[in-house]
């Protein structure tokens, strides 16, 4: 079988290349990844009107072909046909900036100068009408010697254009390839306004949307504050709008769990369902909600433009601490997640201003800690308003994610100063138009990431819940004996044990902490998987997991508990992205080092000053 | 007493926000090579028409600058080896 014709997309970053992928490809995508490098190839297939299919490929943004940073040269390497994991491109779809021209010219003419088969869509042509500008596709085709189809990706509009051409181009021959030296950057630039001069019929100046918008939104004053009153309704919203769906879920999952006790028999089978498959995978699924409204929040503020508005805005504090705006983007996201945001650093260009943000990233409170702090907090804080409107479990979950934020800013200054020292300082980003972001996109990100979450639930989580569920259950206790004492999984926990009780953590805290290295929400579903299997008789299976965590454990352990989580680096996941972004072993076990001491302390401190307060 | 209407060259973090000026030179050697080449990347190159557009809510820094019809931020140091020219009022 011949492989289908290959397309790859090219462009600058926001001129809405992976809109443009979105509408030719539709949902059809395949996220994977080029060997050797950690860059994500995302490819789709778009069938052409006579039902011919053609393999898209979206490539990483670029304002040039000379990389300055590994997504771009990866870019620069499918184009020269020397990316290993890419066969050699049929034909090519440079996606420019209607209203950009003058800059992004410059980059298509030296894609152009390469000498495949390339078709121009000029997108987002509708904003730069918008800002009073009007284009002569037709002259501007003449210039560039290619086609230049006018689309506004977002609405599909000239979708069936472009496919149309493309056809085109990969039914005519090939008449081999005809690569010229590359012209010298700077005549091309000339070369590029020129071009784009010429192509532009009418220019009003129109008080542009963008313009007004960050006048207010840049504003000195007012920018911090609708910045922060953003991110306080977007963690307002994770709890609030998540609590229905959730109840749903929980909900969903007694009566799974009811049906299964009432068809298994009684014993091992049971237990295995329903305390380990159930108890364990339900209580972490509940999260699912919260996950998603997170994303939701970050892939909206990434899709309209915001995103780098609060890069901007935060920049000089966070060179407070040697990293830049930038930063910031990948620490936002690494609330919902730290792999995503530890991903999302590949934007750095500086290599240490890069590993630190990897470095601290993990510090984020992730959304794999809510289970962790929402579960001990409902056990052991009391549901008391303590002023009009704040409640003081709101409160001490608003204190987690500021130690968060405290420990990753404090890390980030000592690394800068110490091991990391050095390095550029820059800042320079481009600063897009403001668009709504078409709910369908945002819709294809959520299923993707709801899918990545599930089939962690499925995999990683399900079999160390199992795992879990059988060294605490193999051997049997014999009447008298509890369970979780007599064990595999006891006689693990017995050990870590003894380095973990000074910071006040018990024997059940020791035996959730193993499985929770394989992710934090884990450390749930291990006690809710313990407490199942220690409560023998029927009166306190019924008793909620708090209610049997209160009955065992001290405030003053709950909160070492808690202090832990801000810090401890427990998550495969992070580590091995980490380990794959830093290329090698060092920086990995340097972070899950440096984070598992910082944990051990920041929890001996609250439980020994607890306990002085009287907690204990 | 020349100062309103003055044609004087400055440097382009001393410009006064929402002043429009052209670039006059660029002192490229003082710029790490990845900054310098990012820059160019951005369009920033002599006789180009720039805007001072906004300034960072912290010590006024970063800047947002309309290069072309683009909108970039850029730090107060770089900003300091772009050399332009106001246009008159």
């Amino acid at each position: 079988m011949t492989p289908l014709p290959l397309v790859a997309v090219v462009g600058s970053p926001n001129a809405g290349k992976s809109a443009l992928f979105n509408a030719l490809t539709g949902a059809r995508q395949k996220v994977g990844n080029y060997p050797g490098v950690t860059v994500e190839r995302k490819s789709g297939r778009l069938v052409l009107a006579d039902g011919r299919p053609v393999e898209l490929v979206d490539l990483p943004g670029t304002y040039s072909l000379e990389p300055s940073s590994p997504d771009e040269a990866v870019t620069r390497d499918v184009l020269a046909g020397k990316q290993r994991g890419e066969r050699d491109l049929d034909a090519l779809l440079i996606v420019l900036d209607a209203s950009n021209l003058d800059n992004h010219l410059r980059f298509a003419l030296q894609v152009i100068e390469l000498g495949l088969p390339t078709i121009v869509a000029l997108n987002m042509i509708d904003l730069a009408k918008r800002d009073g500008l009007e284009l002569d596709s037709a002259r501007l085709s003449r210039d560039l010697g290619v086609p230049v189809i006018e689309t506004i990706a977002v609405r599909r509009r000239g979708v069936e254009q472009l496919s149309a051409a493309l056809d085109d181009m990969l039914s005519a021959p090939r008449c081999g390839v005809h690569q010229h030296a590359p012209s010298d950057l700077i005549h091309l630039q000339r070369r590029a306004r020129e071009i784009a001069t010429a192509a532009v019929i009418s220019e009003t100046p129109v008080r542009r949307l963008t313009h007004r918008l960050d006048s207010v939104l840049l504003h000195p004053l007012i920018g911090p504050l609708i910045l922060a009153a953003i991110m306080f309704v977007m963690f307002q919203g994770v709890f609030a709008w998540s609590a229905a769906p959730v109840s749903w879920i929980e909900a969903g999952m007694g009566q799974l769990s009811a049906a299964a006790s009432a068809v298994l028999p009684p014993g091992l089978p049971r237990s295995l369902v329903v305390d380990g498959v159930i108890a364990g995978v339900g209580a972490v699924i509940t999260f699912l909600p919260q996950i998603l409204i997170l994303f939701f929040f970050i892939l909206l503020l990434e899709g309209t433009g915001y995103m780098v508005r609060a890069a901007f805005l935060m920049d000089r504090l966070m060179r407070g601490v040697g990293l830049s705006g930038r930063a910031f983007i990948p620490l936002l996201s690494s609330f919902a997640c730290a792999v995503p945001g530890i991903m999302a650093t590949r934007t750095i260009d500086d290599p240490k201003d890069r590993l630190t943000t990897i470095l601290v990233a993990p510090l984020m409170t992730c959304s794999a800690r809510l289970p962790v702090y929402t579960l001990v907090i409902a056990a052991f804080i009391p549901d008391r308003d303590i002023g009009p409107g704040v409640g003081l479990q709101g409160l001490v979950m608003f204190g987690l994610y500021l130690a968060g934020i405290g420990g990753a800013l404090l890390a980030a200054l000592v690394l800068r100063r110490g091991v990391l020292k050095g390095g550029g300082s820059a800042f320079m980003m481009e600063l897009p138009k403001y668009q709504w972001p078409p709910l369908k996109d945002i819709a294809i990100g959520l299923l993707t990431r709801a899918q990545i979450f599930l089939k962690r639930a499925g995999t990683i989580i399900l079999g160390t819940t199992l795992i879990l569920w059988v060294l605490a259950s193999v051997p049997q206790a014999a009447p008298g004996q509890r369970q979780s004492d007599v064990s595999i999984a006891g006689k693990i926990a017995g050990a870590i044990e003894v380095v973990v009780k000074p910071i006040g953590f018990n024997r059940d805290i020791s035996l959730a902490l193993l499985p929770a290295m394989a992710a934090r929400e884990v450390a749930v579903s291990a006690i809710a998987t313990v407490y199942s299997i220690d409560s023998t008789d029927d009166s306190k299976a019924q008793r909620t997991l708090a209610q049997k965590m209160r009955g065992r454990w001290s405030l003053a352990t709950a909160l070492a508990f808690l202090a832990w989580f801000v810090f401890a680096p427990q998550c495969i996941s992070t580590i091995a992205v980490t380990r794959r972004e830093t290329n090698g072993w060092k920086w990995p076990i340097f972070m899950v080092t440096y984070l598992f001491a910082l944990a051990y302390l920041a929890a001996g401190i609250t439980y020994w000053l607890a306990v002085a307060a009287g907690l204990g | 007493m020349n100062a309103p209407f003055a044609m004087h060259e400055i440097h382009l973090d001393q410009i006064k926000l929402g002043t429009s000026a052209r670039i006059v030179a660029i002192d490229w050697d003082s710029l790490d090579a990845p900054d310098a080449s990012r820059l160019r990347d951005f369009g920033f190159d002599e006789g180009v028409a720039i805007e001072a557009l906004h300034l960072g809510p912290f010590g006024r820094d970063p800047m947002a600058v309309r290069v072309g019809r683009m909108t970039v931020a850029i730090r107060r140091k770089h900003a300091a080896a772009i050399r332009v020219l106001p246009d008159r009022k």
